[in-house]
């Protein structure tokens, strides 16, 4: 066993971890952070998005002591307690969510996007999300609720 | 406030959804909860000749193994024919054998490993057209077809279909191929199965149907003492579906489920944590592989559909044949009931007074089929809609001529002579067009379901 | 077209609406929200027949020791026959108000309705108490347990053998596609440019929920039609997929900006004229797809999904 240290969220945590152990796993089954979700388990389908120091990776694939010192955000950490962020309000406003298991993915991959560029286009929308699947909502109202998001946080 | 049918109001459960407050069955927290994982079969038809769970069970972190023996009734669904785990006679490849609960999943893997599997591999029949035929390998003892009644499909007879086929000026026929689909839901198939004092026991499910498997896993467990032997019990329900006893001993948790299409009508994965949650006496819990969910886990099966019509110069159809093959796999689950959906509304929106539809429900060493999103309609939409463009294509007129032409009208009546009350096939297509942007002439813009057909 | 409620009925669903004492209410049933909107819709029905509003209603659907019989969500059934129940069990819940009302009001039962949150005599907003006096009232008052229970189920229907002749569902809903696309004949790829979803539902009960169902079922007859193919080597079982790579549904990038047009030809039973279309969103759009690739290049793609390889071989077919 090893020793990982990482900050989830803003807190730091010190957690023992093999060599096989994955991010997700370390997030869900040790810290009990259960917005990212086991979709595939082999990188296809991005339920189990997080941001790495602000950049967007499947945790089911990246391996554990390779965040060694660093930071994740998941959705629970993109807002202080009792507020939401613009891309929750957005999602739920535009029902951006139908069941619920692809959205934590869904409005962090959104979040690396407009953090980068805050004025996408539709079609810049849909390359970014292109690595999250959804099998309820069509994308259109995801897409819709991304763009909305942007215009509220410009205005 | 009133008048809130109709509004755009928010989703009742959206707040949860964007913050990631919805819990998942797999995403409850049960401490000491043990995982489990199942030996498949490797073979796609096969007698079990030796199974030997002895060394499995004294590996380091096991804390528990099944096999069909821990089974009390080992046969369930509609038609209860499926076992939760294989006996003796494997029907399909990754069919589940026997399951162990461990500490973790590396634990249980390596049990899986020390498991004793002899099997003596048998022709499988994988193709339902070779299944159909006479001398076929057989998928199950009662053979390759679902029976009904004495036929061994299921029929919708209106009019003389034959007659209409002589008077018709033209015949067109098609054949189409829908292929296996599966629902791929994004939350996979899990179950947590948890025990209490009592005994009693608490299972978290995906299920889409809670009160369905409720019934079902009642009749597997068998858990009141004193029941009647499995045998006896079927004769006396006919289903599976058991409503008289064992729900004091069962609480079934759910309701909040990460899509379904339809793959979640079956039980999955209850039956085996719940058995191994009884044996062990700890919670359990079976989440699928994204590859055992796409493997192993029901489909869409797929359909071969042949349409042939009677039909008139002017684009009327006067008589309409479908024989339609489920490939259903290799046990009953929902096929039957999707094959029946499919005979009774198959031939489409459209008046067509004779009509002859054979369902055939056809049994291959596959996994299970079963439900879809469209129970046996969609492959039928397919079909059908395809072949009213190639109408139209072969009498040189507008797609949109054939169908409004062939709607039908408010007071008309489908192939099993229901009569329609609710009809709006023209509204649609005249909704369509205007939206498409496609300008239909007069007549067809003016045409409207409450017309009575000239 | 497509049919709410299982096929040959017989199938229950039984709810309970619960008014709490501040006027404010619970609706418990059985079935399922697999994403399909089950609460969303349940809350408004519960909202609509107690003239409350539609935050204050919960929706309670989690277990089987605490909700009522529902046979479960599938059959394009919960919005119809779910509803039904919770219709039925709201108006239960209301006639108990109507009783605490006509006392406290000195009027008949049958004088009362129940709109803006109020129990008022009809048309006349001068004689009117807030629903939550009324259900103070009928708490403490008088003892009551404002609970009213609902249950609908389908008769189920006989059939006959030979001629199939039956009775066999509540309903039918009606749809159609409209799809224009494009084809590479060099490589065999079809893009869809357009795809437009047309739907009798009976009564939209909640316009935005419609919308996204008719989308996300449309993207499922996309994946059908295009892409997805359990058994790729049909009937055999090779090069099966096992991941969500080789198994391709679609993603944002293989379907266009849906439009869908939504008319309302009630039906005779479901609750306000409903019908229910979850199912029936994923069937019109494959077909409209095959047929538009026909119109572009001549060519029938029978067998799906439409894979280029498909589409260049029946190119090549074509020519020869």
């Amino acid at each position: 066993m090893h020793t990982l240290e990482l900050t989830v969220n803003g807190q730091g945590h010190k957690v023992e971890v093999g060599l096989k152990t994955t991010l997700l796993e370390v997030l869900r089954d040790k810290l009990h952070i259960t917005s990212p979700k086991v979709g595939c388990n082999t990188g296809d389908c991005g339920t189990c998005s997080v941001l790495l120091d602000g950049v967007l990776v499947r945790s089911c694939i990246t391996n554990a002591l390779s965040v060694q010192g660093k930071s994740v955000t998941t959705l629970e950490g993109i807002i202080e307690p009792g507020d939401i962020h613009p891309l929750q309000k957005a999602f739920h406003e535009n029902y951006g969510s139908q069941c619920g298991f692809c959205t934590p993915g869904m409005i962090l991959a959104s979040k690396a996007l407009l953090d980068a560029n805050p004025s996408p286009t539709r079609d810049e929308v849909k390359e970014a999300l292109s690595g999250n699947l959804c099998r309820c909502t069509g994308y259109v109202k995801i897409i819709d609720s991304v763009l909305a998001a942007a215009d509220e946080m410009k205005s | 406030m009133s008048n809130v049918i109709g509004q755009r109001v928010t989703r009742y459960d959206g707040m949860a959804h964007v913050t990631g407050e919805t819990k998942f069955v797999d995403d409850q927290v049960v401490p000491g909860t043990l995982t489990v994982k199942a030996l498949r079969s490797p073979v796609s038809k096969g007698k079990i000749k030796n199974l030997d769970i002895s060394a499995a069970e004294k590996m380091p972190g096991v804390a528990g193994v099944i096999t069909a023996a821990d089974v009390p009734c080992n046969a369930f669904g509609l038609i209860p024919d499926q076992p939760v785990l294989v006996g003796e006679d494997i029907r399909y490849k990754g069919e589940a054998i026997a399951a162990v609960a461990a500490v973790d999943e590396d634990a249980a893997m390596e049990a899986l490993e020390k498991i004793g599997l002899e099997i003596e591999e048998q022709q499988a029949v994988l193709d339902p057209l070779e299944a159909m035929k006479d001398g076929a390998p057989q998928t199950r003892p009662e053979g390759n077809f679902q029976i009904w009644d004495d036929n061994n499909y299921r029929q919708v007879n209106l009019g003389d279909v034959d007659k209409a086929f002589e008077q018709a000026d033209e015949i067109v026929e098609s054949v189409h191929l829908h292929p296996s689909v599966e629902h791929a839901p994004m939350e996979p198939i899990c179950s947590l199965a948890v025990p209490h004092a009592g005994p009693k026991l608490t299972i978290y499910t995906v299920s889409q149907a809670l009160y369905f498997h409720l019934g079902m896993l009642c009749g597997i467990l068998q858990m009141e003492p004193g029941d009647l032997h499995c045998k006896q019990w079927k004769a006396k329900t006919g289903s599976a579906w058991r409503h008289n006893t064992g729900y004091a001993d069962l609480n079934y948790v759910g309701g909040t489920v990460g899509g379904g299409f339809g793959g979640k009508n079956d039980i999955m994965a209850d039956h085996v944590a719940a058995l191994l949650a009884l044996k062990t006496g700890r919670p359990c819990k079976w989440r699928w592989t994204r590859a055992e969910d796409l493997l192993y886990s029901t489909f869409r099966g797929a359909w071969h559909i042949t349409i042939k019509d009677a039909v008139t110069k002017q684009g009327r159809i006067i008589g309409r044949q479908m024989t339609s093959i489920r490939d259903a796999g290799s046990y009953a689950s929902l096929n039957p009931y999707v094959v029946e959906k499919h005979c009774y509304l198959g031939a489409g929106p459209y008046f067509i007074p004779n009509v002859r539809v054979r369902g055939y429900c056809v049994y291959t060493n596959k996994p299970p089929a079963s439900s879809m999103r469209g129970f046996g309609i969609t492959p039928a939409a397919f079909a059908t809609e395809v072949q009213m463009d190639q109408i139209a294509d072969r009498l040189g007129m507008d797609p949109w001529e054939v169908r409004m032409t062939n709607a039908f009208r408010k007071g008309e009546f489908t192939p099993t002579k229901r009569i329609l009350n609710s009809v709006a096939v023209i509204e649609v297509l005249q909704n369509l067009a205007a939206k498409a942007g496609v300008e239909l002439p007069g007549h067809l813009k003016a045409m409207a379901s409450t017309q009575e057909r000239g | 077209m497509y049919p709410s409620g299982m096929s040959g009925g017989g199938d229950s669903s039984q709810a309970m609406v619960k008014v709490q004492p501040d006027g404010s209410a619970v609706v418990t049933v059985g079935s399922c929200d697999i994403g399909q909107g089950c609460k969303t819709i349940m809350a408004q029905i519960t909202a609509e027949v107690l003239g409350i509003d539609y935050e204050a209603v919960k929706v309670v659907n989690d277990d089987t020791d605490n909700c009522p019989l529902s046979f479960g969500t599938f059959a394009s059934r919960v919005t119809y026959v779910d509803g039904l129940a919770t219709k039925l069990a709201a108006e239960d819940a209301r006639r108990i108000l109507f009783e605490v009302a006509a006392v406290m009001l000195e009027c008949s039962e049958d004088e009362l309705e129940a709109i803006d949150n109020q129990i008022r005599v009809k048309g006349n907003p001068d004689k009117a108490l807030p629903i939550g006096e009324v259900a103070g009232a009928g708490t403490f008052g008088m003892r009551k347990l404002i609970l009213g229970l609902g249950h609908y189920m389908r008769d189920p229907a006989a059939m006959d053998p030979e001629t199939g002749e039956c009775d066999p569902f509540c309903t039918l809903a009606w749809a159609a596609s409209y799809a224009e696309v494009e084809v590479d004949t060099e490589t065999g790829e079809v893009e869809i440019l357009r795809l437009v979803n047309s739907y009798d539902v009976g009564k939209a009960m909640n316009p935005t929920h419609l919308e996204g169902q008719i989308d996300g079922g449309a993207t499922m007859g996309v994946g059908a039609a295009m892409s997805e193919n359990l058994h790729p080597f049909y009937p055999s079982l090779d090069f099966q997929p096992d991941n969500l790579g080789d198994y391709a549904i679609p993603t944002t990038m293989d379907v266009p900006d849906m439009e869908s047009v939504i008319y309302e030809c009630p039906s005779t039973n479901g609750p306000y004229g409903a019908k229910g279309i979850g199912e029936m969103t994923a069937n019109t759009p494959g077909p409209a797809i095959v047929n538009a690739i026909h119109d572009a290049v001549g060519i029938w793609i029978t067998n799906l999904p439409a894979t280029p390889e498909k589409v260049l071989r029946a190119l090549d077919a074509k020519g020869a």
